[in-house]
C-alpha cells in the first residue's frame, strides 16, 4: 500500500470520530478492523489529530495485546490458555500448535477464555469461528483447511 | 551561596488558607487542607520512605514504600496520595509496615542490577538510600528470575544524558515529569505488567522522539537509569552555588553542581522563582562553551585588521585602546568614540560601561543590542502606562483564563516560560495566537490554540486596531477601570479613532489575511473571557510600527481593565538573559539608569555628583546612528562589550563597512566573534559562571549571578572595565560587584532596596524595591499607573515601506529554535548542535511547486539589500506568500538580507519583514 493511502484511509477513520470525546480507543480499533494491524505511520496520524503525543498513542497501543503493531498472517488462531482449559490439556495444544505452525503463514495468538470452558481446550480462528475441545488431530485439520483456503 | 542537598517533601506544596491538624509519629502537625500525609510528615521531620513520589510531580501512588496505618481505618494507605483529615492519627513506623515495605524492596531489588560501587548514581540514588532505609538484608527471589538486564540496550543517542533501562523502576517519574512539567508528552510506558517499560515516541531512541532534552526527565530520575553524561564521566559534585542562567530572559534559577572549579551539571533551582525547578535544553545542558577551546584568555591588539593578532599584557592592552581612544577624540572630537552595552552582561556590568562612557569619554554615545530588540516596549510602555516594563510575574500566568500570544514563540524562545503556558491552557485557559506561522502553541498534544489569526507579517498593529474597533462597538469596555484609572480625554479620542469603519476588521481583513469573523471572534474572547493576559515577543517590536504596536497592546488591556492585578497583563517576552537590566542600567543614549533624561537637571546633578566629573545633557548616538557616522567620518571608536553587531544587527554589509571605517574597534568577548574581525583590541571577556553579579530578567526579577569558578583570562567584565577607566585615567573603586550595586541603590529610585545581603536573603527581587515596597512589586500598577494616569494613544495603522513587488514577491520573517540563542555564539559551542546544525528556508509547498524547489533544495534568497543560501524546507507553518528562517549560524548571513527599515520612535530594525525571491541553485552552481 502507498503511504498516501494509508494515510487517506487513516484520515477518514478519524473524520468519523470527530467529535467524539475519548476518541483512541475506538479509533484504534477501527483502524485495527481497516488494516488488520495498527501500521505505525497511522501512530502520528492519530496523535496529531487527537492532540495527543505520539508516545501516548504508542502506550496505549502496546497496552492492549488485541492491538497489534504488525500484519497477521493470512489467518489468525487463538488458542485459549486460560486455567479451565489448561486443564483439559490446553498446554499440550499450544505446543503442539507452536511446532505445527512454526512455518506457517499464520498467526498463533494466545487468549484467555473464550467463555467455553466447559468443553475445552477451545480455540478460535480470525475472531469468527470458534472450535471446542480441539485435540492436535483436529487442530491439524482446521489448519489443513485454512491453508488450503486463499 | 553553597545549597546543601535539599528536601524533597514528595508531593507539591498546596496553598490553602484552611489549615489541618493531625498527629504524625506522635508529632502534632499543621498543614493545609489538601495537603498529603507525605507532605505532613516530611515538613515535620518524619521521613518517609519513597519512590515514586516526588514534589515536583502530583502523587501517583505507585511504588508501595510509603505506606502507612492510620488510626481506626483498614489497611495500608499510600502517604502521597491521602490527604490529611482533621485530627488523623498516622503511624509511619510499625513492624507491620517494616515488613511490607521490605517485601517491596525485595521485588524491586529482584530486578535491578547489583553494581551499586560502579553505578553513576552511587551516593546519590534513591533506591539505595530506600533499601537502607528499609534495612533490606536479603532478596528472597533471588537475582536470576526473570528480569530486564540483558534484553535491554543503553540509550545513548542524547549528547548529554543516557538511559539506561537495565536499571529502571519504573516509578513513572520521568513519564510524568514530561508531562506535567514540560508538556511534551515525549515518553510512555509502553507494554503493561513486567513487560512494561519506559519509552520515548513509539519505542525509538530519544533523539529520534519528541524529547526537546530539557533534561526534567532526568531530573527526577531516582536511580541512574536517566544520567548525565557529565556525572558518569566526573561523578557526583562536592558543592553547588546557587546562580541565574545567562541565557534567554526568563532568568531561571540554577544550582551548579561542582568539583573544585569545574562544573558537574547544572540543576534547575527549585527555589528560583522564574523557573520553580524547571529548564530547558539551553540552560540545563549547554554550558559547554564557558571552557571551549575557542575561548579566548589573552588580551590581544593589532595596528591593523589585516595583521594578526598579537597576544600582549592585560596592561599593555588596555593602554593600546586609551591612548587610541583618546588620540581619536583629540583629533576627531569628543563624540568620536561610544561603546555598547551587552545584554549577556550583569546589571553591574552594564551600569559600569554607561558610566565610563558619560564620565570618562565624555558624551552618551551608549547604546545597548535593546536597540534591536524591545527598544519599542520601552518606548510604548513608558509613554501608555509609565515604565519599560512588563507587568507581570511569570507565575501570575496561573491565574489567567484567556492568554494572547502575539508575535512570539515561547516554546523555542522562552522554552521554561512555554512549558507555563501549555501547563495554564491543559487547565483549561484559553488560547489566541497571533502570528505568521503556525508555532508549536497553535496545535501540540494537549494544547490547541482556540483562534489562531495567521497575519501577513507587518500587520500586527492593524489586527490589534480591529480588536480595539470589536471591543468598543460590543460594549466591552472595562468603563468603571477606565474611568479611575485612566486620562478619560485621551481614552474619549483613542475610543472614536478606532470606533472608525476603517479600522473595523471588515475593512482591515484584506490588508492583514485575516477574516474578519475570527477577528471578531478574538477581541470578543480577548475582553470577555476573564482574567486575559497579553505576552509578545519580537514579532511585535521588531517592525516600522514596533513602537505602535506595543502601544496598541497598552491599549487594549487599559481599555478591558486587564493590568494591575494576578492573571492578567502586558508581558514583553525580553530576548536575552540580562536586557532588561541593560536597558535599567541606562544603556540607552538618552537616558541614565532608572529611565531618566539625561537633559533632566535635577539628575544630571546626582550622577555629575557622584562622579565627580560634568555630564552632557544631549542625548549621544544610538547604534545606527553611530554607524552612519562611522561611514561618515565623524565616528572612529567604539568599545563593544559582549555584542557582535557585524553577525547580529541589520544590513550587515552596511556594518561591516561602519565597523572597518573605524580607527579602534575594541572587542570584550568570550571569542573572537564576527565582529572581532574588525578589532584592533581583543579583551576576553568571562562567562557567567567566572563572575559575580546580578541579572534582570523580563519579569524584572533582579537575581544573582554567582562566580563558580575563576575568570580564565584574569579578570571579569566589570574589572576590565574599571581597568580601562584607569588607563584613561578614571578611578572606579569597587572591591567587589556588591559595591557597584550599593551605588547602583544609592542612584536608582527605583532599585534604592536592592542589596546583595537582601538577595542572598530573599533569593531575587522585582523592581521597584525601595522604602515603600522593601520585598519588590511582583505586580505592577496595581492601585494607580506609574505614569498616573493610563494614557490611550491613537495607533493608526501605517503599511510598511518593505512592500513586496513582482521581483520581490516573498516576505520573509525570522525566529528562532530552542536549542540555539540568537547568533548561536554560546550554543554553537555545544552539542545543541546536534539538535539545530544549520538554518533552513521554511517555505509553503505551494510557493516551492511554483519556484520548482523541493525539500533539502539549496536556494538562493535575495532581498533589495543582499542575498544568502539556505536549504529549503517545505512546511505549512508558513501561508503562501510567506518564508522563514533563523538566524542562529553566521554561514546563514540572514541579516545579509535584512533591510535598513526601522521603528519610527526608536529605530528597532524590521527584522521582521523583508521583502525576497528565491531560487533554487542548479546542481554544481553553487561556490563553495
Amino acid at each position: 500500500m502507498i503511504p498516501d493511502e494509508l494515510i487517506d484511509r487513516v484520515r477518514s477513520i478519524l473524520n468519523s470520530h470527530h467529535h467524539q470525546a475519548g476518541a483512541l480507543l475506538p479509533v484504534l480499533h477501527d483502524v485495527q478492523a481497516e488494516f488488520n494491524y495498527v501500521p505505525s505511520e497511522a501512530v502520528s496520524e492519530i496523535a496529531n489529530t487527537l492532540k495527543l503525543s505520539r508516545a501516548e498513542v504508542h502506550g496505549v497501543l502496546t497496552y492492549y495485546h488485541h492491538f497489534r503493531q504488525t500484519p497477521p498472517g493470512k489467518h489468525v488462531v487463538r488458542v485459549c490458555r486460560a486455567e479451565a482449559c489448561q486443564a483439559q490439556g490446553g498446554d499440550a495444544l499450544v505446543a503442539h500448535a507452536e511446532r505445527r505452525l512454526a512455518q506457517s503463514s499464520l498467526t498463533l495468538e494466545p487468549v484467555y477464555c473464550l467463555g467455553l470452558c466447559a468443553i475445552g481446550p477451545s480455540i478460535q480462528i480470525d475472531e469468527i469461528n470458534l472450535h471446542a475441545q480441539v485435540t492436535p488431530g483436529k487442530f491439524d485439520a482446521l489448519i489443513a483447511d485454512l491453508e488450503g483456503t486463499p | 551561596m553553597l545549597i546543601g542537598r535539599e528536601v524533597n517533601f514528595g508531593t507539591p506544596v498546596v496553598s490553602d488558607a484552611r489549615q489541618i491538624s493531625l498527629e504524625i509519629d506522635g508529632k502534632f502537625v499543621t498543614v493545609p487542607l489538601g495537603t498529603s500525609i507525605m507532605r505532613a510528615g516530611i515538613s515535620a521531620g518524619v521521613m518517609i520512605p519513597k519512590l515514586c513520589a516526588t514534589d515536583a510531580l502530583k502523587p501517583f501512588g505507585s511504588c508501595r514504600l510509603c505506606l502507612v496505618e492510620i488510626e481506626g481505618r483498614r489497611g495500608f494507605p499510600a502517604s502521597c496520595t491521602t490527604p490529611v483529615e482533621s485530627g488523623m492519627k498516622v503511624s509511619t513506623q510499625t513492624p507491620k509496615l517494616a515488613e511490607l515495605r521490605r517485601s517491596v524492596m525485595e521485588l524491586y531489588i529482584s530486578d535491578h542490577p547489583l553494581d551499586c560501587l560502579t553505578c553513576s548514581a552511587n551516593g546519590n540514588c534513591e533506591l539505595q538510600s530506600m533499601a537502607g532505609v528499609v534495612g533490606l538484608r536479603e532478596v528472597r527471589y533471588g537475582i536470576s528470575g526473570a528480569n530486564h538486564f540483558a534484553e535491554a540496550t543503553k540509550d545513548e543517542s542524547n549528547p548529554y544524558f543516557t538511559f539506561d533501562p537495565a536499571k529502571c523502576i519504573v516509578c513513572n517519574r520521568c513519564v510524568r515529569a514530561c508531562e506535567e512539567l514540560q508538556g511534551s508528552f515525549a515518553l510512555t510506558i509502553a507494554g503493561r505488567g513486567f513487560e512494561s517499560r519506559v519509552t520515548p515516541g513509539q519505542g525509538q531512541a530519544f533523539m529520534e522522539s519528541e524529547c526537546l532534552s530539557c533534561g526534567a526527565c532526568v531530573n527526577v530520575c531516582p536511580t541512574a537509569t536517566l544520567m548525565e553524561k557529565t556525572v558518569i564521566d566526573q561523578g557526583q559534585a562536592e558543592h553547588a552555588v546557587a546562580t541565574t542562567c545567562a541565557y534567554c530572559g526568563v532568568g531561571c534559577g540554577f544550582k551548579a553542581e561542582m568539583k573544585g572549579n569545574d562544573v558537574v551539571r547544572m540543576i534547575p533551582w527549585k527555589d528560583g522563582k522564574a523557573n520553580e525547578g524547571h529548564a530547558c535544553v539551553k540552560g540545563r545542558f549547554a554550558w559547554g562553551y564557558a571552557t571551549h577551546p575557542d575561548r579566548v584568555t589573552k588580551p590581544m591588539i593589532r595596528a591593523k585588521t589585516t595583521d594578526q593578532w598579537r597576544e600582549v599584557s592585560w596592561g599593555e592592552a588596555l593602554a593600546y585602546a586609551a591612548s587610541e581612544f583618546r588620540r581619536i577624540q583629540t583629533k576627531y572630537g569628543r563624540d568620536a568614540i561610544g561603546a555598547l552595552v551587552s545584554s549577556r552582561c550583569t546589571n553591574e556590568e552594564g551600569y559600569l560601561v554607561q558610566k565610563l562612557v558619560r564620565a570618562v569619554f565624555g558624551n552618551n554615545n551608549v547604546d545597548t543590542c535593546a536597540r534591536v530588540c524591545h527598544s519599542p516596549t520601552g518606548y510604548g510602555l513608558a509613554q501608555t502606562l509609565g515604565t519599560s516594563a512588563g507587568t507581570q510575574t511569570f507565575k501570575s500566568i496561573e491565574l489567567a483564563d484567556v492568554i494572547v500570544v502575539i508575535g512570539a514563540n515561547p516554546s523555542e524562545g522562552h522554552p521554561v516560560f512555554g512549558s507555563r503556558v501549555k501547563r495554564r491552557v491543559r487547565e483549561g485557559a484559553k488560547l489566541i495566537v497571533i502570528d505568521p506561522r503556525a508555532i508549536e502553541l497553535v496545535s501540540s498534544p494537549h494544547v490547541n490554540a482556540t483562534h489562531h489569526l495567521k497575519l501577513n507579517p507587518g500587520t500586527n498593529v492593524a489586527v490589534l486596531t480591529a480588536f480595539a474597533h470589536v471591543i468598543v462597538e460590543e460594549g466591552l469596555l472595562n468603563e468603571k477601570f477606565i474611568a479611575e484609572r485612566c486620562d478619560t480625554k485621551a481614552f474619549e479620542e483613542w475610543r472614536e479613532f478606532v470606533a472608525r469603519p476603517a479600522n473595523s476588521p471588515e475593512a482591515l481583513e484584506a490588508e492583514c489575511g485575516v477574516p474578519a469573523a475570527d477577528i471578531r471572534a478574538a477581541a470578543m474572547l480577548y475582553a470577555s473571557g476573564g482574567n486575559a493576559a497579553i505576552y509578545y515577543g519580537l514579532g511585535v517590536t521588531e517592525h516600522a510600527q514596533g513602537s505602535t504596536a506595543v502601544i496598541a497592546i497598552a491599549n487594549l488591556a487599559m481599555a478591558t481593565g486587564n493590568l494591575g492585578k494576578d492573571g492578567v497583563g502586558v508581558n514583553p517576552l525580553r530576548g536575552q538573559n540580562n536586557v532588561q537590566g541593560a536597558c535599567d542600567m541606562g544603556s540607552f543614549p538618552h537616558e541614565f539608569p532608572g529611565y531618566r533624561h539625561v537633559s533632566e537637571g535635577a539628575s544630571r546633578t546626582l550622577f555629575e555628583e557622584a562622579w565627580g566629573v560634568a555630564l552632557q545633557s544631549e542625548p549621544g548616538l544610538r547604534i545606527p546612528n553611530m554607524f552612519d557616522a562611522a561611514l561618515s567620518g565623524s565616528f572612529r571608536g567604539l568599545y563593544c562589550q559582549g555584542e557582535d553587531p557585524a553577525q547580529s544587527d541589520p544590513n550587515s554589509l552596511h556594518v561591516k563597512a561602519a565597523l572597518a571605517a573605524m580607527e579602534c574597534v575594541v572587542v570584550q568577548d568570550l571569542f573572537l566573534n564576527e565582529t572581532a574581525k574588525f578589532a584592533h583590541v581583543f579583551l576576553p571577556g568571562a562567562s557567567y559562571l567566572e563572575k559575580d553579579g546580578t541579572f534582570t530578567n523580563a519579569e524584572r526579577r533582579i537575581s544573582r549571578v554567582r562566580k563558580v569558578m575563576p575568570p580564565l583570562s584574569g579578570k571579569a567584565d566589570w574589572e576590565i572595565t574599571i581597568d580601562l577607566a584607569s588607563a584613561l585615567g578614571y578611578s572606579m573603586r569597587y572591591a567587589h560587584p556588591a559595591n557597584i550595586m550599593d551605588e547602583i541603590a544609592a542612584l536608582t529610585p527605583s532599585f534604592s532596596g536592592v542589596n546583595y545581603d537582601k538577595l542572598d536573603e530573599v533569593g531575587s527581587l522585582q523592581w521597584p524595591c525601595n522604602s515603600s515596597t522593601p520585598n519588590g512589586t511582583p505586580i505592577m500598577h496595581v492601585d494607580r499607573f506609574v505614569r498616573g494616569l493610563g494614557r490611550f494613544m491613537i495607533t493608526q495603522y501605517v503599511p510598511t515601506d518593505e512592500k513586496v513587488s513582482r521581483r520581490f514577491p516573498l516576505i520573509l520573517t525570522t525566529g528562532r529554535v530552542l536549542s540555539q540563542y540568537n547568533v548561536g555564539t554560546q550554543t554553537r559551542r555545544t552539542h545543541n548542535i546536534a539538535f539545530h546544525a544549520e538554518d533552513v528556508l521554511e517555505i509553503h509547498p505551494h510557493d516551492a511547486e511554483c519556484r520548482g524547489v523541493r525539500n533539502g533544495d539549496q536556494i538562493r534568497i535575495q532581498s533589495r539589500v543582499g542575498e544568502t543560501v539556505l536549504r529549503a524546507s517545505l512546511s505549512e507553518r508558513v501561508s503562501p506568500g510567506v518564508v522563514y528562517t533563523t538566524f542562529h549560524h553566521p554561514g546563514s548571513n540572514a541579516n545579509v538580507i535584512t533591510t535598513e527599515n526601522s521603528d519610527w520612535a526608536t529605530n528597532c530594525p524590521e527584522y521582521k519583514v523583508t521583502a525576497v525571491e528565491v531560487a533554487r541553485i542548479e546542481q554544481g552552481t553553487l561556490a563553495s
